[in-house]
């Protein structure tokens, strides 16, 4: 699958409390809480953000708390993938499991600036900068995580554990 | 096998585990709050299955918006408690309990040599009884709720070790704190903590409790103690299913070992707006207060209560400060109201309140405004955590924030009591 979009930058540990702050947490809708995507450190993002559009980071992406609220306000505000020089646990796991894609690469992370227009490949992980004409390689996920990824997501793959055991 | 090793690999049938591989684990408990439970359920909807694994291993509270700030707060309450009634499952209301991490482990729910999941970041609290728990979002949650399982993959574990005797007022939040500020906030990351030395067995149960809580602040995925007397005295009256005790074989192998003196360690403060932005308490200088809370699921247990009360005993909360305090559960409130902790705070000028989330996460009561600064004895300190991203948040242990109030800005007991 081809991801293609504008970047927005941030710096290292983009904590999950800037990008959806507690006072949100309340909100269970998708499209509510991408109104307040990334309110504590970008008050303009939500205006801003175009459909396709891809969130470059720094280390530690993610970090804090466990709510999923996270990852579902960044898919929701059109963003296509995360691209990061590492990701905080939690907030890998969720991003996964609701289907929002992100990418391990500290070059691409590094090098790409704010605007540029990036293309991704998410099945084989190559992220071309066309702005700068650069190519950039991100980590392979883990067998493990690939097959979680085509089954469907977990909720698939735990769907499959249940009838397993119906049926056992 | 390190501790954590050796508890996954005995809730994956396996006779070794090594970091990096990805696992099945049977969990022994699982846990959601008024937050992540309205995502959870939305998903565990989404399976096809009316039931869950066993509804007297899946744990429900309320604790984040207690009592309910407004109507989607009521609204997401009532959808989890009619969840938790619906299958059976056990129910903590707030307003009866409180916050989850001091109540599980009070309750005897959580025990040493448990695999916890729970949708809530601190959930690695329950490490101090030397339980392998950790966070997870509302989707793990959800499905582990469903089977009793959860895929994991086996971290590699660090050894901290702290030797030596702390000095006066120096607590478990700042042998935490300071190792936040060394190892940084990915210090840790997807990594297990394992905490050992002599100052480590000095520690009472609730300093351990503070100490794991912060370990996902150090990236961390558990932060665990090895069970000893203490904790077994801790669990005995609690305990209401048998339990098994792991203990980590000599020849483990660490991915790191840490060694600090906690002699040499003073009171710490962590400034705007990291956790890892760590400073001694001599070297803070001048920054006055709007607010101070003491409480939550890091530092709302009874010895903090103690150690609060110690420092605003006969004297007044400065008066351009408000100062909360927030027991962390009503079993701990009571015991504040036995020993006299509750009139001492309410004569120094505080304000007592139920055992909640509320300011911790900028939810409600104690929401700062911009340009305000606050100390708190909780975990986090990222922009906007409680309130305006223009406000600002300090972290150090309760005597560290009870003594600022009185000041009006951060300072240690030592200048309140001469």
């Amino acid at each position: 699958m081809k991801l293609k979009g504008k970047v927005h930058k941030y710096g290292a540990n983009v904590d999950t409390d800037v990008i959806i702050p507690g006072v949100y947490l309340t909100l269970t809708d998708p499209g509510e809480l991408a109104k307040h995507c990334m309110e504590g450190i970008d008050s303009e993002f939500a205006q801003k953000v175009g459909k396709g559009d891809i969130i470059v980071a720094g280390t530690n992406f993610g970090c804090g708390s466990s709510r999923e609220h996270a990852p579902i306000a960044i898919k929701a505000s059109g963003i296509s993938c995360v691209i990061a020089m590492s990701f905080a646990r939690i907030f890998f796991r969720n991003a996964i499991n609701i289907g929002l894609p992100l990418l391990e690469c500290p070059q691409a992370a590094e090098e790409s600036e704010a605007g540029d227009t990036l293309e991704v490949e998410l099945s084989s992980g190559e992220i071309r900068n066309i702005t700068q004409g650069k190519k950039f390689q991100a980590e392979p996920y883990p067998d493990f995580m690939l097959e979680l990824i085509s089954a469907g997501g977990l909720i698939e793959h735990t769907k499959r554990i249940l009838k397993a055991r119906r049926s056992g | 096998m390190t501790l954590a090793e050796k508890i996954l690999a005995a809730h994956s049938g396996k006779k070794r585990v090594s970091p990096g591989e990805f696992i099945t684990v049977r969990v022994d408990l699982v846990m959601a709050n008024d937050i992540t439970a309205p995502i959870a359920i939305r998903e565990f909807e989404r399976l096809g299955t009316d039931a869950v694994f066993d509804p007297q291993r899946v744990v429900m509270v309320t604790d984040h918006n207690v009592p309910a700030k407004d109507i989607l707060a009521a609204e997401n309450a009532k959808l989890l408690r009619d969840f938790a009634h619906q299958h059976g499952l056990v129910y903590l209301d707030g307003g009866e309990f409180g916050i989850e991490h001091v109540v599980l482990p009070e309750q005897g729910l959580v025990l040493p040599g448990d695999v916890v999941v729970g949708a809530d970041s601190h959930t690695c609290t329950y490490g101090a009884l030397g339980s392998f728990a950790t966070g997870m979002g509302s989707t793990d949650i959800a499905c582990a709720m469903a089977t009793g399982e959860i895929w994991m993959k086996v971290p590699p574990t660090i050894k901290f070790v702290y030797h030596g005797r702390a000095k006066k007022w120096v607590t478990a939040k700042d042998l935490i704190l300071y190792t936040i500020g060394d190892i940084g906030v990915d210090g840790a990351l997807y990594a297990a903590m394992e905490f050992w030395g002599e100052a480590i067995a000095e520690l009472s149960m609730d300093g351990r409790f503070t100490m794991a809580n912060m370990a996902i602040e150090a990236g961390a995925k558990v932060g665990l103690f090895r069970t000893d007397e203490k904790t077994v005295e801790y669990v005995k009256s609690r305990a209401r299913r048998p339990y098994q005790v792991y203990e980590p074989d000599e020849d483990s192998q660490y991915s790191k070992v840490v060694e600090y003196d906690v002699s040499l360690i003073e009171p710490q403060v962590a400034f705007p707006h990291l956790p890892s932005n760590t400073r001694g308490i001599s070297e803070v200088g001048e920054v006055r207060i709007d607010q101070a809370v003491i409480g939550s699921c890091t530092n709302g247990r009874l010895e903090d209560l103690r150690l609060a009360a110690q420092v605003l005993r006969g004297r007044k909360v400065h008066p351009e400060v408000r100062c909360l305090i927030i027991p962390g559960s009503q079993e701990v409130y009571l015991q504040a109201l036995r020993e006299g902790l509750a009139e001492v705070f309410v004569q120094a000028g505080a304000t007592v309140t139920m055992p909640t989330c509320g300011p911790c996460g900028g939810f409600h009561m104690g929401v700062l405004a911009p340009g305000e600064r606050c100390i708190a004895t909780t975990n986090r300190n990222f922009v906007g955590r409680m309130g305006s991203p223009k406000s600002e948040v300090y972290l150090a242990n309760p005597a560290i924030a009870a003594a600022s109030a009185i000041l009006g800005r951060i300072g240690g007991p030592e200048e309140v009591m001469g």
